[in-house]
């Protein structure tokens, strides 16, 4: 096969492995969305302050340290344990419920029966604030995010493709485990959404408040676990993105990235998120090694928001997203 | 509470139960507004009840204070003979208290049997743990639910549409899905909130007869709400009449037919 032909396979494979990534953020976005029809602003926040918990609570840091230091004139930053990775991972998990009990108590559940572009606004205020107060709770520094994820070249791609083709693919092993992890995450969530109690329940109270409450849905537990969920995604993709680039504020602007996804595969599928994810994924890394040279590159910039714009004018709903149903 | 145990027999020879609702002395107030006023009655085991009366009389708010959307200003509510402390509209529907709405309040997006499945989540055991497994339990569940579900389909002849996301569907039979999405939650009472509203005479009619077939197949208690007078008429077994929220009539149709100020609320009163 010519070099030429074997690099576009690598850049594919490179690109659908970082579609992955993209499809990680976009999905807690879908499931908010999809259950209770706000674009949550603060799903990448919502991962940044994941990745940052997870990362203090493994590291023994003392939460507030600045804080009880600067008040007390204390010296306090780390408890002098550190705590194993799964342990770690299942109290940040804990960590996100919490979060998700509190958003509803002081948010959510004043605003049922609003305009959707109020509740957006909400989580906007919110985004802003657990920037700030994840920084205050486990300082600004940045960290390194370390759970035993296997990192660098994965060697059996590479020699396995170089026994087949004579020209080695060099694949992340880190990518790899997030493109199992996320297969399995999207196979699981589309399951229980589908054809779970509770994933009808979810559809239900997206729909119709009043109805839902008329059939005996507590609107209270759905939203507890929708943003529970939220929150566990939000902690996938903080660990995949924190261990590949380190936890820094800049994991929140992750977000960004997720929109154009969702205009692709339409805010309201799960599959949708995935298939919109490796579009782009692929399509800014192709369009980079076929034309970027010739423009001047730099073109993983930009590319993604043009598919988007070109999406919205002739697909608005998205891939997969929901017929925009009015009768006439 | 009296006569709970005896009954009455209807016009048409059904025998009526003991007293399933009563609602006493209850008052509704909105800041100044007072849109109920200390009225009381009861609802039988069984029976088809009726509330009428002119726009605006206090109707829907009585509707939902049995639903438990609105808490009484004053007043209780015995349910089952006990009293009802106040509770969200959840709870109560969990009780066993059903409803449709005036302006049809279905899930647009979903089709018509996840609509109508909905309708059975108060009675789906399975926790969401294994749920979210989709262990033996929960699948054998499911199955359950289904099978009673394809009853109600059957029974109230929407077979055809059932896979249809509900926002296609006209008017009429919306109005079907929203009342077999309440029966499949096998109510102890049935709240009808304007069921014929909009309704051609063709619809009208075959919804009065889903009414009357639903009381005499599965014995559900059912109160609605109505403007037709004639409809009411023919289906209710007893009626209460509301005008500027009180109770000015209660009885069989017969009787509040020929009462003198259900007349007069109904057809105005020369004031002189």
């Amino acid at each position: 096969m010519p070099d030429q032909l074997l690099f576009a396979m690598e850049v594919t494979l490179n690109g659908l492995m970082a579609g992955v990534m993209y499809a990680l953020v976009a999905l807690g976005f879908v499931l908010i969305y999809k259950a209770s029809g706000i674009f949550n602003y603060a799903q990448g926040v919502l991962a940044l302050f994941a990745a940052l918990t997870l990362v203090g609570i493994q590291q023994g840091q003392v939460p507030f340290a600045h804080l009880i230091n600067a008040m007390t004139g204390m010296h306090v930053s780390h408890f002098g344990w550190t705590v194993p990775s799964v342990l770690a991972i299942i109290l940040t998990a804990g960590v996100m419920v919490g979060l998700a009990v509190i958003i509803e108590k002081l948010v959510l559940k004043h605003l049922v029966n609003q305009a959707p572009i109020i509740l957006f606004m909400a989580t906007i205020g919110l985004a802003y604030f657990l920037e700030g107060f994840g920084d205050v709770m486990w300082g600004a520094d940045i960290k390194k995010l370390d759970v035993g994820l296997p990192q660098g070249i994965s060697e059996t791609v590479e020699s396995v493709t170089d026994s087949i083709f004579g020209y080695g693919f060099f694949i992340d092993n880190l990518d790899i485990v997030a493109t199992v992890v996320a297969v399995l995450l999207v196979t699981a969530l589309t399951l229980f959404s589908q054809y779970s109690k509770q994933g009808r329940a979810l559809r239900a109270v997206a729909d119709d408040h009043q109805a839902a409450l008329s059939v005996g849905i507590s609107l209270r537990f759905i939203w507890i676990l929708v943003w529970s969920i939220a929150g566990f995604v939000a902690l996938v993709a903080g660990i995949m993105w924190g261990s590949k680039s380190g936890v820094q504020f800049s994991l929140s602007l992750i977000a960004l990235k997720a929109l154009p996804v969702l205009m692709l595969g339409g805010f309201t599928s799960i599959p949708g998120a995935i298939v919109g994810g490796l579009i782009i994924g692929v399509g800014e890394k192709l369009f980079e090694f076929a034309i970027g040279p010739m423009i001047g590159g730099a073109t993983e910039n930009w590319f993604a928001y043009v598919l988007a714009l070109i999406f919205l004018v002739f697909r608005p709903q998205g891939l997969f997203g929901e017929k925009i149903i009015e009768r006439v | 509470m009296n006569d709970m145990s005896d009954g009455y027999i209807t016009a048409d020879g059904r025998q009526i139960g003991g007293v399933l609702m009563e609602l006493k002395n209850i008052t509704l107030k909105f800041g100044g507004v007072t849109a109920i006023s200390d009225i009381s009655f009861d609802i039988r085991q069984g029976e088809i009840r009726a509330i009428i009366g002119p726009n605006g009389a206090g109707k829907s708010s009585m509707l939902n204070v049995i639903s438990g959307f609105y808490i009484p200003t004053e007043g209780e509510v015995w349910f089952k003979g006990y009293k009802r402390g106040p509770m969200r509209p959840y709870q109560v529907a969990q009780l066993g208290i059903a409803r449709t709405f005036q302006n049809i309040a279905l899930f647009d997006g979903m089709s018509v049997l996840d609509n109508i499945m909905t309708g059975r989540l108060t009675l789906m055991k399975s926790g969401l743990l294994s749920q979210a497994m989709w262990w033996g339990s929960a699948s054998k569940e499911e199955d359950e639910h289904r099978e009673k579900v394809e009853k109600i389909i059957d029974f109230l002849e929407i077979q055809p549409i059932r896979k249809t996301p509900v926002g296609r569907l006209p008017y009429g039979l919306k109005k079907r899905v929203e009342l077999a999405r309440a029966l499949a939650a096998e109510p102890k009472i049935l709240l009808l909130d304007e069921p014929m509203a909009g309704m051609n005479v063709e619809e009208k009619e075959d919804m009065c007869r889903f009414i009357l077939d639903v009381n005499d197949e599965f014995g559900t208690t059912i109160v609605l709400i109505e403007h037709d007078m004639g409809v009411v008429m023919d289906l209710s077994d007893r009626v209460v009449v509301m005008d500027y929220g009180r109770k000015i009539g209660d009885g069989p149709p017969d009787e509040v037919r020929n009462n003198q100020d259900v007349i007069d609320a109904y057809l105005g009163v020369a004031h002189d």
